[in-house]
């Protein structure tokens, strides 16, 4: 008995993680998918949130809901700003070129929040203000159920976006052919903007539930949960967005059993092995579609 | 005045010259058939029309306004639609949405609504198959989805990118009567092929290219009874 109520609350805890992962790597798969690039800022979108959100409440003193939607907010037009000014101009550069750009991007970011918040960490209570939940010997934290309830809001909300407006099916065009998008009148550049404002403000929600859960404000703290979201997006298959939730999911459930049972050293490590065992068996990740590159 | 005119048009592939100073015009109602070897310049044309390609000199005009430096998404709300070599259809969106996405730039719901069922109409086989992948058709559903959907934007003019590239013959023959009755209801149609048999059948004029030059134009009667066209085109 008490080792299957261990179990579930490793799994609710791999769920609590995985579910930040899943919001991060939607972020990557969808830029993937539109702008065929690996945006390596993505994960300091997470930590401008982190900050954003306590400029907001704790040194302004707004209300909590005006200080997320701020965070939201400012995070989806630093993403639009970081494509217009950093990836826009390679668009029809070699790959490499964005890439070492999107790192660049990435150190950028890092250092101008080093440079504004110094290098000290700096506490942060979390603003999640609601209590937890006891079922039978189960104890789900205030900050597990927001986590969990605004990880499913948000994934019903993108997933009708995407499959039921026009601007969603416009996205999809784009993702699959460009040149055929621009025939039928769509903007390549303004589907592009608003893919980074959509994974960006993901990553904002990201980062609000990542400093809810570990409370302290560093420069660096996008770099671990970017990386792992990264993972997490080419396990679910990049460019596939229900690809990026499963993975997200999955790779924090494997992260929180694996340093539960097996060891809190090698979990990492288990978790990458996972992924170099899916993309052997799979190339193109777990739910992606193998693209055959026509010459 | 000629509702598409393009003067003097130069097109590179980097350094290469694809297309060498074309001019050629289509008037309103006309079926316009531009014929060539592969690699004349056709396409490049089509794609320099629309907006996918930008020209290093000469000018497009649509209707008197200059489009040569139009984005492409911008030039489909004027009235002009394309249906690109190769279908490029949306594989992974339905036959529906596809058609829809082809209305893209139509705020009108009951317009769209109308549109859709004269698309129907045309192409029962689409109505049939309106849940599908696009990606799952045959390819002569494809080329008539491609169709369908460049005809979701009410364009006053469309330019047809090798329609029958592919097909069976069967297809080739539906797909030309098919371009016979859009071109019937009031489009003007600019039609690039290899078949050029086939094109010149219901073309009113055309021009023929060569390796990014326009070396004959007359009408399609006249090329269909020219020796060097018989022989080079027509296979006769």
């Amino acid at each position: 008995m008490s080792l299957l109520n261990s179990i579930l609350e490793q799994l609710i805890n791999g769920l609590r993680t995985g579910s930040i992962y899943a919001l991060i790597a939607i972020g990557y798969t969808m830029v993937y998918g539109i702008a065929k690039m690996i945006n390596f800022a993505h994960g300091d979108i997470i930590m401008v949130g982190a900050y954003a959100l306590y400029v907001y409440s704790s040194i302004l003193k707004l209300p909590l809901v005006a200080a997320i939607i701020l965070t939201v907010v400012t995070c989806s037009v630093l993403g639009i700003i970081t494509e217009k000014i950093a990836y826009k101009p390679l668009r029809n550069a070699p790959s490499l070129a964005v890439l070492i750009t999107a790192i660049g991007m990435s150190f950028l970011l890092q250092n101008v929040a080093l440079l504004i918040f110094k290098a000290t960490p700096i506490p942060f209570a979390s603003v999640v203000n609601v209590s937890g939940i006891r079922l039978g010997s189960l104890y789900l934290s205030g900050t597990t159920l927001v986590t969990l309830g605004v990880t499913v809001i948000a994934m019903v909300a993108l997933t009708l976006f995407v499959n039921k407006t026009k601007a969603g099916r416009a996205m999809r065009a784009v993702s699959e052919d460009r040149g055929a998008a621009e025939l039928m009148g769509i903007s390549v550049n303004a589907t592009i903007s608003l893919t980074f404002a959509i994974g960006s403000g993901l990553a904002a929600v990201a980062g609000i539930l990542y400093i809810s859960q570990y409370e302290t404000l560093m420069p660096t703290l996008g770099a671990l949960p970017g990386i792992k979201a990264f993972v997490a997006a080419v396990l679910g298959g990049i460019g596939s967005i229900p690809g990026a939730m499963f993975g997200g999911i999955i790779l924090g459930i494997i992260e929180s059993l694996s340093k539960a049972y097996i060891s809190t050293q090698l979990s990492d490590a288990i978790v990458y092995g996972v992924l170099v065992v899916v993309l052997l068996v799979k190339p193109s990740g777990l739910l992606g579609k193998l693209k055959i590159e026509k010459v | 005045m000629a509702m598409l005119k393009v003067t003097d048009l130069k097109v590179y592939y980097g350094v290469i010259q694809a297309i060498k100073g074309i001019s050629f015009e289509v008037n309103q109602g006309e079926v316009i058939a531009l014929i060539g070897a592969n690699g004349a310049g056709k396409t490049t044309i089509l794609h320099t029309v629309t907006g996918l390609l930008k020209p290093k000199s000469g000018k497009i005009e649509f209707e008197g306004t200059d489009i040569t430096k139009m984005p492409g998404h911008k030039i489909v709300a004027l009235g002009m639609a394309h249906v690109p070599e190769g279908r490029r259809v949306f594989a992974d969106l339905t036959v529906y949405e596809n058609l829809m996405l082809g209305a893209y730039t139509r705020k009108n719901k009951d317009e769209i609504a109308e549109t859709l069922q004269m698309v129907y109409t045309r192409f029962p086989r689409l109505q049939e198959r309106k849940t599908q992948l696009a990606g799952t058709l045959s390819g002569g559903e494809q080329q008539m989805l491609a169709m369908g959907r460049a005809l979701m934007s009410h364009p006053k003019i469309i330019l047809m990118d090798e329609p029958s590239m592919g097909l069976s013959p069967i297809f080739v023959n539906e797909i030309f009567d098919i371009i016979k009755q859009v071109s019937a209801s009031g489009t003007t149609v600019l039609l690039v092929e290899q078949n050029a048999k086939k094109a010149l059948e219901i073309a009113d004029r055309a021009y023929v290219l060569e390796t990014g030059n326009i070396v004959k134009s007359a009408s399609a009667s006249e090329l269909m009874n020219d020796d060097s066209i018989k022989k080079a085109y027509l296979g006769e």
